[in-house]
């Protein structure tokens, strides 16, 4: 049928088309906006959210929520800077990862064995990891003091090929998250338990277990987001992850990630955060204050997801 | 199939069953034991009328967020509309005078809730995604029209009227229990609100039954909106200037509030008696804990920590209640 | 009390889906006063019937007269304007609100403002109630009530909209004795207020009990209508069988060897207990009951998707403990479930990625997936069951019910199961591809696999099994093998309830 194709084909690209003309039509009010450079420092900026997405995405395929992650970055940005000076750069990395893989695990027991809901669980650690970033700092904000000498400002602050390592940092562990999505064991089980979670667990696919490790990797993806903002920043305040899961969030369901599981990649989720930062970016670019790109976000995501929804009209359960 | 092999002998000692579904006061009052003991200034009278102030802002968000609770949705907007009504009542009034801003703000909260529960009903979208949209985007509009800085009111006697008392009750705890209790009255007597109820309880027989589903989330949304303003309005009077980033975070609190109360999130169940435990229960713990001097982080972790164990509560007793 | 004008006629109604010819110019009809029994097999259309004329299906042909006038009947809600209400399984009801506001749903009295008047609303509800002896009141909450009791809420909803026609479908299936004579009661005291009953079901003494004419519809076609008085079990027996069973179903022809699965006193509280059989390789063991008895959680609970609360599995002779879908899928069972779209496969997703998903070892190399083995195994049994589809990435849920029935049992049989459990393998699956599926369970168990067979159709638990087992209300009731297996022996086993008396909770 002529009209479900066409649907379906712009539910497909109608992102990619809509985000085209947008580029478009910025690059016509200011010649640096598609410049290699411009591109480059808009993925800059997004790396650090978007690295948090991309572990998230698991999350949200299997039909959950992470509403923890913008905390998460909090404390362990402050955790990781404050080992800087104490432990030395790769111990306070190791130790920060491991703190990201405990607390993504308390989500995945309490939301995967549990079965607790995960909007109030995530929700609730919000809160929690906040309060506990506080009893960490004392309240006080942290600093590197050797922010020159230190070779953690590699992934903050250096270039490798002439690409900022925040950007091969997000578009690699990308790549590998995609692999891991696509083509392995796991990465089925995710789309699996999201499509379908009874016959999932009558195929013999543990969605608790599932959903356990999807936690862990969100958690994971936010230490590696710690770590490009920790040596970005070379210091942490109490709030500087503040937010964050909103943007994240944004970003996935404009990528075309269904909030309901069972479908979306994360290629999709770094295009919509992607065209987040551009759209951020091209709205500066034309002399915009910084916040008129919130009002163009909403509007985006409703017509991106209503699309989106069109196409799927019939499979829809509302 | 369940093998009822005799006459369904359910628990029906009222007592406890009532405590089942209502567990929200047994915490409250736990909260209260507890935090006058430790502290002598907790049962003051002007400590009560202080918690009671203070809770009421997130009360009154609250009563908005139960009703669209109930219906089986959820408004993550509702800080940001907050903000705008704010902006709006204190912005306008040089304009168009005192009162008519205020009604702007308030027009503004029930027109972004129509808008919110227009696009809920009929796209189809979830309403987590259409209120995460109105989340990020009214706050653009709050920062469009205020610029980076607060707004100031001019004629400081407009903050006289967060000074008015009746007895130990400020006029924004009294608009919170006026609201709540009205609101509870349209719940258990008005058909809007049965039939709210009869929506998220089982949506398939409220359609058979030819009620008609958009037209009551559009209403509980524009009432949900409504309260924010109305919120807005009363903090912008408390204050005296309308901050861009006022509300921020507070529709997560409003969400914890209402279901620490015990309104679950997957509608069809719930009251304001409900939110009003919930909604007293976090603005005791808070200022319980600030009166005892402890540092910020406690507050956050313990209020974490409630909910969780709140929500495993649910779980255990609603395995138990009814056969479903 | 019955006239004999009826208050509705069913004439020639024909109604077909894709593949299947559901209902085939059926005609029969419904007087005031009466309760009319509508009987027959699954399949053979009952409730094609009862959802035209409740208004979830449109007749493709014939007509429908009530009340002396030709009708259409466009919706649930047309239709319980028109006075002909249905009451099934799932209660459409709100447990949140009161008796008598689910009585009135969606018709409650209020004044101008919205304001409920819920004197006159609870008011109504108890002329509703008192007319049918209920010992409950209209403003208790709904949720309190025992499943029998709500079952006379919907059913004062007829009370209240002054329905003419109730249609039950299986009214009694969660029952107690009890409870039962109480819903009879209530349906004999809407009789005498003149309303035409349909009463949906598979239990004769039940029927003989309660109904005053008999319908036996066969294959979509009405077999013929008579009275109660006049009539007996076995004549309705014949009349809802009465085909050569032979002709349709494949028994296999297989040697039986030795014991796969054995369980002995198995129990889950809320639905069996004391179940205890064994099955062999190359046996096909039937499992017939009716709806309620308890079968599918028995299943479940052994294949670990329930918990098994007390007993033992025995696998090839050793214990196993309880199990869970990933440790008796590596022993090699095999369960196709009994709704394919909620339990057996993933809808949104293709062949390819259904078909691998319970054997991640057999299609991967260190976690990676080999695609390419899972085309292969797709294209092997695309092949070996004739699946219609495009492809293997076409989403399952474009395809036929018998379509995807195949992809479950491909997504089992690839691993080479010794053990396949089949639960209502052939529902809601045109005769054609059933007739295949039959043949499928012949090849499987001449090939020396355990197959254990659920199903509620008689003919077809009678053609493919070697031995049936019997369920009734969480028991086992009885084994028939040989020349025993008759369907006057089965549905003497499970129409009477389970002598031994459980124990009332």
């Amino acid at each position: 049928m002529k009209s479900t194709n066409l649907i379906s084909g712009l539910k497909k690209s109608g992102l990619l088309v809509a985000f085209v003309v947008f580029l478009g039509a910025v690059s016509l009010t200011s010649d640096a906006f598609l410049s290699v450079g411009n591109i480059l420092d808009v993925l800059r900026q997004v790396s650090i959210t978007g690295m948090i997405a991309i572990g998230t995405t698991f999350v949200v395929i299997t039909g959950r929520l992470d509403l923890s992650v913008g905390s998460m970055l909090t404390l362990l940005t402050v955790l990781l800077v404050d080992q800087h000076n104490q432990v030395g750069p790769l111990l306070a990395i190791v130790l920060t990862l491991a703190a990201a893989i405990a607390l993504g695990a308390f989500n995945g027991l309490l939301v995967g064995y549990l079965k607790l809901n995960a909007l109030i669980v995530t929700l609730a650690m919000l809160s929690f990891l906040q309060g506990l970033t506080l009893l960490y700092s004392g309240g006080s904000n942290v600093n590197i003091p050797n922010a020159q000498t230190t070779w953690f400002r590699f992934f903050g602050r250096s270039d490798m090929f002439g690409i900022p390592v925040p950007v091969l940092l997000f578009l690699g562990v990308g790549a590998i998250a995609a692999f891991v999505l696509t083509r392995t064991v796991f990465g089925r089980q995710v789309y699996a338990v999201g499509g379908n979670e009874t016959a999932s667990n009558f195929s013999g696919v543990s969605s608790a277990r599932t959903v356990f490790w999807a936690y862990i990797l969100s958690a994971l993806a936010t230490g590696f987001a710690a770590i490009i903002l920790g040596s970005r920043v070379m210091g942490a305040q109490n709030t500087i992850g503040q937010g964050y899961e909103l943007t994240v969030l944004a970003g996935i369901i404009l990528g075309g990630t269904s909030m309901l599981g069972g479908s979306g990649s994360v290629w999709r989720t770094v295009l919509g955060i992607a065209m987040l930062g551009f759209i951020q970016n091209g709205l500066l670019l034309m002399g915009f204050p910084y916040y008129v790109q919130w009002l163009v976000t909403w509007v985006v995501i409703i017509i991106a997801v209503w699309i989106d929804l069109a196409g799927k009209r019939g499979r829809v359960l509302a | 199939m369940t093998m009822n092999t005799g006459a369904q002998s359910r628990h029906t000692n009222g007592a406890v069953t009532w405590l089942f579904r209502n567990h929200i006061w047994l915490f409250l009052g736990l909260a209260i034991a507890i935090f006058s003991l430790a502290s002598p200034y907790f049962l003051t009278v002007n400590n009560i009328s202080n918690v009671l102030t203070q809770g009421a802002f997130i009360g009154i968000l609250a009563v908005g967020m139960t009703l669209v609770m109930i219906d089986g949705e959820i408004d993550l907007s509702v800080g940001a509309i907050l903000a705008l009504s704010t902006a709006l009542a204190i912005g306008l009034q040089e304009q168009i005078g005192v009162w008519p801003a205020v009604l702007a703000g308030l027009l503004s909260g029930a027109a972004l809730g129509f808008f919110n529960g227009v696009i809920t009903a009929f796209s189809g979208m979830h309403s987590f995604i259409v209120t995460l949209g109105a989340l990020i985007g009214i706050r653009g509009l709050v920062f469009i029209y205020t610029g980076e800085d607060a707004l100031m009111v001019q004629d400081f006697s407009y903050t006289e009227y967060a000074e008015i008392y009746l007895g130990p009750v400020s006029v924004t705890a009294l608009t919170f229990f006026v609201l709540a209790l009205f609101f509870q009255w349209v719940l258990t007597s008005t058909r809007h609100g049965r039939e709210t109820f009869a929506i998220g309880d089982n949506i398939e027989a409220a359609h058979d039954a030819g009620i008609n589903i958009k037209r009551h989330k559009i209403i509980n949304f524009s009432i949900c909106g409504t309260m924010a303003a109305v919120a807005g309005i009363l903090l912008s009077m408390r204050l005296g200037t309308a901050e861009p980033n006022a509300g921020k975070i507070w529709e997560l609190w409003t969400i914890i509030a209402v279901v620490l109360g015990g309104t679950r999130l997957t509608g069809g169940f719930g009251s304001m008696w409900k939110t009003i435990g919930g909604v007293m229960t976090l603005a005791v713990l808070r200022n319980g804990l600030r009166l005892l001097n402890t540092p910020n982080y406690v507050e956050l972790m313990v209020m974490g920590a409630v909910l969780i164990l709140a929500l495993l509560l649910d779980r255990v007793l609603s395995s138990q209640t009814e056969a479903r | 009390m019955s006239n004999q004008t009826p208050i509705l006629t069913v004439n020639e109604v024909t109604k077909t889906f894709p593949g299947v010819v559901a209902l085939n110019e059926v005609s029969f009809d419904i007087r005031p006063g009466e309760v009319h029994a509508l009987v027959g097999e699954n399949g053979a259309g009952k409730s094609t019937l009862m959802k035209v004329l409740a208004g979830l299906y449109k007749a493709d042909a014939g007509e429908i007269i009530h009340q002396g006038k030709p009708v259409d009947i466009a919706s649930p809600l047309d239709a319980r304007h028109q006075g002909i209400l249905l009451i099934h399984q799932e209660l459409s009801l709100s447990p949140e609100l009161s008796v008598a506001e689910n009585i009135f749903l969606g018709a409650w009295p209020t004044n101008r403002f919205g304001v409920l008047r819920k004197s006159k609303l609870n008011k109504d509800a108890q002329s509703a109630l008192t007319a049918l002896g209920a010992d409950f009141g209209p403003s208790v909450r709904l949720g309190t009530l025992s499943i029998a009791k709500q079952q006379m809420v919907e059913i004062a909803r007829a009370n209240a909209f002054e329905a003419n026609v109730v249609i039950f479908d299986e009214p009694t299936a969660s029952l107690t004795d009890t409870e039962k004579d109480l819903l009879f009661a209530t349906i004999r005291n809407l009789r005498d207020r003149g309303v035409g009953i349909v009463y949906i079901s598979h239990k004769m003494d039940e029927i003989f009990d309660l109904t005053d004419r008999i319908t036996v519809l066969r294959d979509g076609q009405v077999q013929g209508t008579v009275k109660t008085e006049e009539s007996d079990v076995g004549q309705i027996t014949q009349m809802m069988i009465g085909r050569e069973l032979d002709a349709f179903f494949h028994r296999a022809k297989s040697t039986l060897g030795s014991e796969v699965l054995r369980v002995e006193g198995l129990m889950n509280t809320r639905h069996f207990r004391d179940v205890s059989f064994s099955v062999r390789q190359g046996e096909v063991l039937g499992l017939y009951g009716l709806v309620g008895a308890g079968r599918s959680e028995l299943v479940e609970t052994i294949f670990g998707v329930r918990t098994m609360e007390a007993g033992e599995i025995y696998w090839q002779g050793q214990p196993t403990g309880r199990l869970t879908p990933r440790k008796a899928t590596d022993l090699g069972m095999a369960l196709v479930p009994e709704s394919r779209k909620e339990q057996g496969l993933v809808l949104g997703q293709g062949g390819r990625a259904n078909i691998s998903l319970p054997h991640p070892n057999m299609f991967s190399r260190a976690t990676v997936m080999n695609v390419a083995s899972e085309m292969r195994v797709f294209d092997t049994y695309k092949k070996q069951l004739d699946i219609k589809t495009t492809g293997p990435e076409q989403a399952l849920s474009d395809l036929s019910g018998g379509n995807q029935q195949k992809f479950v049992l491909a997504k089992w049989l690839c691993a080479d199961p010794k053990l396949i459990i089949l639960d209502e393998p052939t529902r809601g699956i045109d005769i054609g591809s059933k007739s295949a599926i039959h043949e499928l369970i012949a090849g499987l168990a001449e090939n020396g696999l355990a197959v254990i067979v659920i199903s509620s159709e008689m003919p077809e638990v009678l053609g493919v099994s070697h031995r049936i087992l019997t369920m009734s209300e969480g028991r086992m009731v009885g084994q028939f093998s040989g020349v025993e297996m008759t369907e006057k022996n089965l549905i003497e086993a499970v129409s009477h309830c389970a002598d031994d008396v459980l124990t009332p909770v």
